[in-house]
C-alpha cells in the first residue's frame, strides 16, 4: 500500500488539488452571492497588487502633469484662441438648449414626470485592470472608505462606463459594460424603442430584443433607459455601429454598439453615488421674465373669464356634476400677484408639488390636483384663475386629505390661495 | 529557509530564494494587471502562465509545479470579476504537466523552451475553456488563429523571460 501510495504520489497530489478547486468552483457556481472565503483570497490579491498600481499611476500622473503643466506648452496660444472661438459658440448653442430645456421642464409639470438627477459623484482614477480576456474590469482607487458601494453606475464624461462589482477597503472592481456578464437598459435616442446593452465573450458591446421589423440605423444614439435601476436615465451609452437582422428563427436584431466612453483608455471616472428622483419644478425652469410680472400684475389685464367660452367637454360636465358651485374660481390654484413665481398648490399627503410660473401667466401651467399626469390636456391645461367649473374636485379631496376643502362661495375676485403660497 | 526539490539524476535541479519564489509571481500579476490598461493588446500575454511553467521546468518536480501553479492560479483568478478556480485548475494542469516533463527532458535551450511554452499555452487555453463553458456556464469563444497567435506570441515572450529568470537560478 505505501509503495503504491509512493508510486503514484504526484498522480494522487494532482487529483487532490484538481478536486478541492473543482469543489470550490461548484460552491460559487451554486451560490450566486459570493462567499466570504472567497473574498478572502480577493482580498489578498487585491491588496498585494494595487498598491503598486496606485504608485504608479501617482508616478505616471505627476510625471504627466509636470510635462505638460510646464515644459510642454508649445501651441497653447493657438489652442486658447480656438478654444475662445469655441466658447463663444457653445454660449449661443447654450442659449437655446437653455430655451429647449425650460421648456421640457414646464412640459414635464403639467405632466407630472419625475426626473432623475445625479446628485452626488465620486471622482476616481483607473488603476488596474483584471488582466483576463474574459474577464472585463476595471480597479479604481477609490473603496468602501469613499462611501463606494456595489451596484453603482461608473460614468465618464462621455459616457457609461459599467457598474461597481466589488468593493474593497480602498479600492473597487468595476464591471466594463463590454463584459459579457453586464447588462444596461437602453434606449435608442431617435425611436425610443429599448432593449438591452450587452457585452459579448469578444469584448463588443451589442444591443439585444429589439424586433426584427423595427427600423434602427447605423449611427442611431444609444441612452441608459434608467429601466436597470443603476444607470440614471439619458446618460450616453454608445453609438450603433451595424444592424442586420437576426438569422433564423432569432426574432430581434443583431445591433452592434461603439461605446461612447473609450473603454480601453480609461483614466478618470465618476462613480454615482446618489441618484435624487424628483419632479421637477417649474421654478427650475429659467429665470422669470421681468415683462411677464409686470403684464401680470398690471390691472388692466383682461380676465381670461370673461373671453373664454363655458365649459362644453365631459371633463367640464364631470366636474360640475362634482361641484355644487362651478361658476366660482378655482379654490386651490390661483396665481399670486404678491408672489408670481412661486405657487405651490394641492400640498398634502400624497399631492404633487406644482410650481406655477409667472413668467408664463397666459400659458397652461398649473395643475392642482393629483390626477393631473392621468387627466387629459384639456383639464391639465386650464389655468387655475380661470373662472371655471374646478375640475373634479372632489376626487382631488379624496386623494388628497390634507388639502384644503372646496370653497364654493367665495369671491371671484380674490385672486389668493386659501391656504397662501408656499 | 531555500526552496529546493530533487528529481531524477541526470537533469539538473534548481532552487530559488524564498523572496524570488514570492516576488516573480506577484510582479507577473502585477503586470498582468497593469499592462493591459496601458496597452491593451497585452491582454493575450499569460505572464502568470509563463512564470508556472518557468518553475515547474526547473524545479523539476510535478508536486511542488501543481502546487505553484495552483496558487498563481488562484490569485489571478481573484483579480478577475470570475468565480474562483478557473485558472486555479488550469494552472495547476499546466504546473504539473511542465514539471513532469521537465524530468524526462532537458527544456534549457530557447528551441525547446520555445515548443514546451506553445504546447502549454494552448493546453492551458483548452482547459480553461472546458472549465468555463462545463463549469460556469461562461459563453467563451474558441478561435484556433487567435489562440495559436497567442501561443506563438507568449511562447517568444517566454523565451526572452526565461533567459532573464535564469540569472535567478541556484544549482541544488
Amino acid at each position: 500500500m505505501e509503495s503504491v501510495l509512493g508510486r503514484y504520489k504526484n498522480l494522487i497530489v494532482l487529483v487532490a488539488v484538481l478536486f478541492a478547486q473543482v469543489l470550490g468552483l461548484a460552491v460559487q457556481v451554486k451560490r450566486t452571492t459570493d462567499t466570504e472565503s472567497s473574498r478572502l483570497i480577493r482580498v489578498w490579491a487585491v491588496s498585494a497588487i494595487t498598491p503598486f498600481e496606485k504608485v504608479l499611476v501617482w508616478v505616471q500622473t505627476g510625471t504627466g502633469n509636470l510635462w505638460h503643466n510646464y515644459f510642454y506648452l508649445r501651441g497653447v496660444r493657438a489652442e486658447n484662441r480656438e478654444l475662445k472661438q469655441q466658447l463663444e459658440q457653445l454660449r449661443l448653442e447654450h442659449v437655446r438648449l437653455n430655451e429647449d430645456a425650460a421648456q421640457a421642464r414646464r412640459l414635464q409639470v403639467l405632466l407630472g414626470f419625475k426626473e432623475q438627477f445625479i446628485s452626488e459623484t465620486v471622482p476616481a482614477q483607473v488603476i488596474g485592470s483584471g488582466g483576463s480576456e474574459q474577464s472585463r474590469i476595471v480597479y479604481i482607487d477609490k473603496g468602501e472608505h469613499n462611501g463606494i458601494k456595489p451596484d453603482m453606475a461608473v460614468i465618464t464624461g462621455t459616457g457609461v462606463v459599467g457598474k461597481v462589482l466589488k468593493v474593497f477597503r480602498s479600492t473597487s472592481q468595476v464591471l466594463l459594460i463590454d463584459d459579457q456578464s453586464s447588462g444596461v437598459g437602453g434606449i435608442l435616442e431617435k425611436s425610443r424603442l429599448q432593449g438591452i446593452v450587452r457585452g459579448t465573450p469578444a469584448g463588443e458591446v451589442v444591443l439585444e430584443k429589439i424586433m426584427n421589423d423595427e427600423a434602427v440605423q447605423a449611427g442611431d444614439i444609444v441612452r441608459t433607459s434608467g429601466g436597470d435601476r443603476i444607470f440614471p436615465k439619458g446618460l450616453p451609452v454608445g453609438v450603433v455601429t451595424r444592424v442586420s437582422n437576426g438569422t433564423g428563427s432569432d426574432l430581434f436584431l443583431n445591433i452592434r454598439v461603439r461605446p461612447a466612453a473609450n473603454l480601453a483608455k480609461l483614466e478618470e471616472v465618476l462613480v454615482v453615488t446618489k441618484v435624487e428622483e424628483r419632479e421637477p419644478t417649474s421654478a427650475e425652469a429659467g429665470p422669470v421674465r421681468a415683462a411677464d410680472i409686470l403684464s401680470q400684475r398690471l390691472p388692466s389685464v383682461p380676465e381670461k373669464a370673461a373671453v373664454d367660452p363655458p365649459p362644453s367637454t365631459n371633463d367640464g360636465a364631470k366636474a360640475t356634476q362634482a361641484t355644487p358651485a362651478p361658476k366660482t374660481p378655482d379654490k386651490n390654484p390661483v396665481p399670486s400677484v404678491s408672489q408670481p413665481n412661486a405657487l405651490k398648490t394641492g400640498e398634502g399627503a400624497g399631492a404633487p408639488v406644482v410650481r406655477t410660473q409667472a413668467g408664463a401667466p397666459r400659458k397652461p401651467g398649473l395643475v392642482g390636483d393629483s390626477t393631473a399626469a392621468t387627466e387629459p390636456p384639456p383639464v391639465a391645461l386650464k389655468t387655475a384663475n380661470e373662472h371655471k367649473p374646478a375640475p373634479a374636485p372632489t376626487k382631488v379631496a379624496e386623494q388628497t386629505s390634507a388639502a384644503p376643502k372646496p370653497k364654493p362661495a367665495s369671491p371671484p375676485a380674490d385672486p389668493k390661495p386659501q391656504n397662501g403660497p408656499q | 529557509m531555500p526552496i529546493t526539490y530533487t528529481s531524477g539524476e541526470q537533469v539538473e535541479v534548481y532552487r530559488f530564494s524564498v523572496p524570488f519564489t514570492v516576488l516573480v509571481p506577484v510582479t507577473a500579476l502585477f503586470l498582468q494587471a497593469w499592462l493591459p490598461r496601458q496597452f491593451p493588446f497585452f491582454a493575450m500575454f499569460d505572464l502568470p502562465l509563463l512564470v508556472t511553467i518557468f518553475f515547474a521546468i526547473a524545479r523539476r518536480n510535478p508536486v511542488s509545479g501543481l502546487l505553484t501553479g495552483a496558487a498563481i492560479g488562484l490569485f489571478q483568478d481573484a483579480l478577475t470579476g470570475l468565480q474562483i478556480g478557473i485558472y486555479g485548475i488550469a494552472k495547476t494542469v499546466v504546473g504539473y504537466g511542465a514539471s513532469s516533463l521537465g524530468v524526462k527532458l532537458d527544456v534549457e535551450n530557447a528551441g525547446a523552451r520555445l515548443l514546451v511554452t506553445l504546447v502549454f499555452y494552448v493546453v492551458h487555453q483548452i482547459v480553461y475553456f472546458v472549465v468555463a463553458r462545463g463549469m460556469v456556464a461562461l459563453s467563451v469563444q474558441w478561435s484556433w488563429p487567435h489562440e495559436l497567435g497567442a501561443a506563438l506570441a507568449n511562447a517568444v515572450v517566454g523565451v526572452f523571460i526565461f533567459l532573464a529568470l535564469d540569472r535567478f537560478k541556484q544549482r541544488t
